[in-house]
């Protein structure tokens, strides 16, 4: 193995960007995030206490009101704490239409075969424009984004 | 996407930067759907929520030059007149509202501050094809009404109205509508509250499948079906549900399953009912306030708080959130008139997740409404959740026992 593992997935939402992996089981609500912190703070929440400030997120899709995702993400990014991309497995319309106006990167339909290798803390790589997703060996930190 | 000529126009700027920038989200939107065209709306709700980053969207297309085609409703902030009278707003907070306003008013939209435009002023008729923001809008607009709207975001509703059309997917197509799960309700819900209750456990049992709920005996109320509907997008996100032998797309089981096999069935009891309320949020006890009206409430909740506090005064604060309309039907009809005397207030154009309740941060609250409950956590506002009765009860002991 050298590494890099590469993932096709679909573009939602343009952009590149590079962090750290969150894995959460339950769907997520921005306006549950502390905007001072970045902090998931939603009571019974799968990722309850983990932030994702600079991460890149790996949810099942969005959920709740119609407008608490634009006002919870607009915040998060207003104070730098916003996730550096968003992996979905159901594209939504509230949580597609948000990043679309944020530039958030958003992309779903990635590969089975990430789900079954990603954890928690690995560096992975979203490239909405060339539909692709890649995860970093820890052993070869070194590499950047092309 | 397929985009007409006139679509083409707009897209390439024709009609100025804001519809321009307005159609390009939607085609962006339309293209994660698959959608092949663009289909006209003469209706929209936009979800105005008074924050920062809503207010920031407005404002960037009013700047733009945009102006709605389509007069949308809009959802509630706060009533500037009630709260500046009681000195509870910053200045930060006038300004908010201030600007919030200038921008949906610059786009055209029609400031009636409602979160059950539905209700009213704003009521689609069956099969048409609208933009509706505002999650407990949208649900009932679909389900109830029969009308057809996708789970709009206030931002991607309000981009419908300036250019009066929506990507056509998802819901808008007859065989996106039809129920996935089969729920068999053997509670009794005897209460409009059960249904936000039963509301809430959905999405956790069936994920975001469309649900037909059957066994239900009763004619539910417009209430109910606001409840059911508003907690289904608080704890999911499903801009639909049927309901067997009341719901139009629903005459039966098999229609609103369109003959198809349930990806899922399940049954919700009386005891599944009882274990979710006594799971969530606070336990009984001393309350400091009570708020209902998530969503706004209708003239028959009014008149049942009117009944119960007629005679009695209320030991905390007591706060009804209604629109202007069903305000002036109360005024005209009396109830106003007893719910002050108890000491309660009914406020029109208010949401309760606004910067306006900061005098509530670190108390306890009553409310009828989980979804109340849900976001208002982060207010530092905690919160007992009750049916209607159990509330007011509570308001006039100060305690919920």
């Amino acid at each position: 193995m050298n590494g890099k593992k590469i993932f096709r997935c679909r573009k939602i939402a343009d952009g590149v960007a590079r962090g750290p992996a969150l894995i959460s089981r339950d769907s997520i609500c921005f306006y549950m995030v502390s905007p001072d912190t970045g902090t998931i703070v939603e009571q019974d929440h799968a990722a309850l206490g983990q932030s994702i400030a600079g991460k890149v997120i790996i949810f099942p899709s969005g959920k709740g009101s119609s407008v608490v995702q634009m006002d919870g993400l607009y915040k998060l990014q207003l104070k730098g704490f916003q996730p550096k991309a968003m992996i979905i497995e159901k594209a939504e319309t509230v949580i597609v239409a948000t990043a679309i106006i944020l530039g958030i990167p958003l992309v779903d339909r990635v590969d089975d075969a990430f789900y079954e290798t990603v954890a928690n803390g690995d560096t992975v790589i979203v490239d909405a424009f060339k539909e692709v997703v890649r995860l970093i060996d820890k052993t070869s930190e070194t590499e950047t984004i092309s | 996407m397929h985009l007409t000529k006139e679509e083409q126009a707009i897209f390439d700027g024709h009609q100025g930067e804001g519809a321009s920038i307005a159609l390009k989200i939607l085609v962006g939107i339309g293209r994660v759907f698959d959608a092949p065209r663009l289909v006209p709306i003469r209706r929209a709700h936009v979800a105005l929520s008074n924050q920062e980053g809503d207010t920031w969207f407005a404002e960037k297309l009013q700047k733009a030059g945009a102006k709605c085609l389509i007069p949308p409703t809009v959802n509630p902030g706060y009533c500037m007149d009630v709260f500046l009278s009681k000195g509870l707003l910053s200045n930060e907070d006038i300004d908010a509202m201030q600007r919030c306003h200038e921008a949906y008013k610059n786009l055209g939209a029609q400031m009636n501050y409602s979160c059950t435009p539905h209700l009213l002023e704003n009521a689609p008729f069956f099969g048409e094809v609208v933009a509706y923001s505002e999650s407990s809008a949208t649900v009932f607009v679909n389900s109830v009404c029969g009308a057809r709207s996708n789970r709009e975001s206030s931002q991607s509703a309000l981009c419908a109205a300036i250019v009066g059309r929506v990507p056509e997917y998802g819901l808008l197509l007859e065989e996106n509508r039809r129920a996935q799960a089969l729920i068999e309700v053997e509670a009794d819900l005897c209460d409009d509250f059960y249904y936000s209750i039963l509301g809430w456990l959905t999405p956790k049992k069936i994920d975001n499948l469309i649900p037909v709920y059957s066994g239900i005996k009763e004619r539910p109320t417009p209430e109910a079906l606001m409840n059911l509907g508003t907690e289904l997008n608080v704890t999911g996100a499903i801009p639909m549900f049927h309901v067997t032998g009341f719901t139009p797309e629903a005459p039966s089981e098999e229609a609103a399953l369109g003959g198809r096999e349930p990806k899922l069935r399940i049954k919700i009891t009386n005891s599944d009912i009882t274990n979710q309320l006594d799971s969530m949020f606070q336990p009984p006890g001393p309350i400091d306030f009570v708020i209902f009206g998530c969503p706004h409430y209708t003239l028959n909740q009014v008149k049942k708080i009117a009944a119960l506090v007629e005679g009695n005064k209320v030991k905390t604060e007591l706060w009804i959130l209604t629109s202007f309309h069903t305000l002036e039907m109360a005024r005209r009809t009396g109830l106003l008139e007893i719910i002050e005397k108890a000491g309660g207030q009914i406020v029109p154009d208010t949401c309760v997740d606004q910067s306006c309740w900061r005098h509530l941060a670190g108390k306890v609250g009553a409310t009828d409404s989980p979804k109340c409950a849900y976001y208002c956590n982060i207010r530092d506002m905690s919160f007992i959740v009750r049916s209607l009765r159990e509330c007011v009860e509570g308001a006039v002991r100060g305690e919920i026992r």
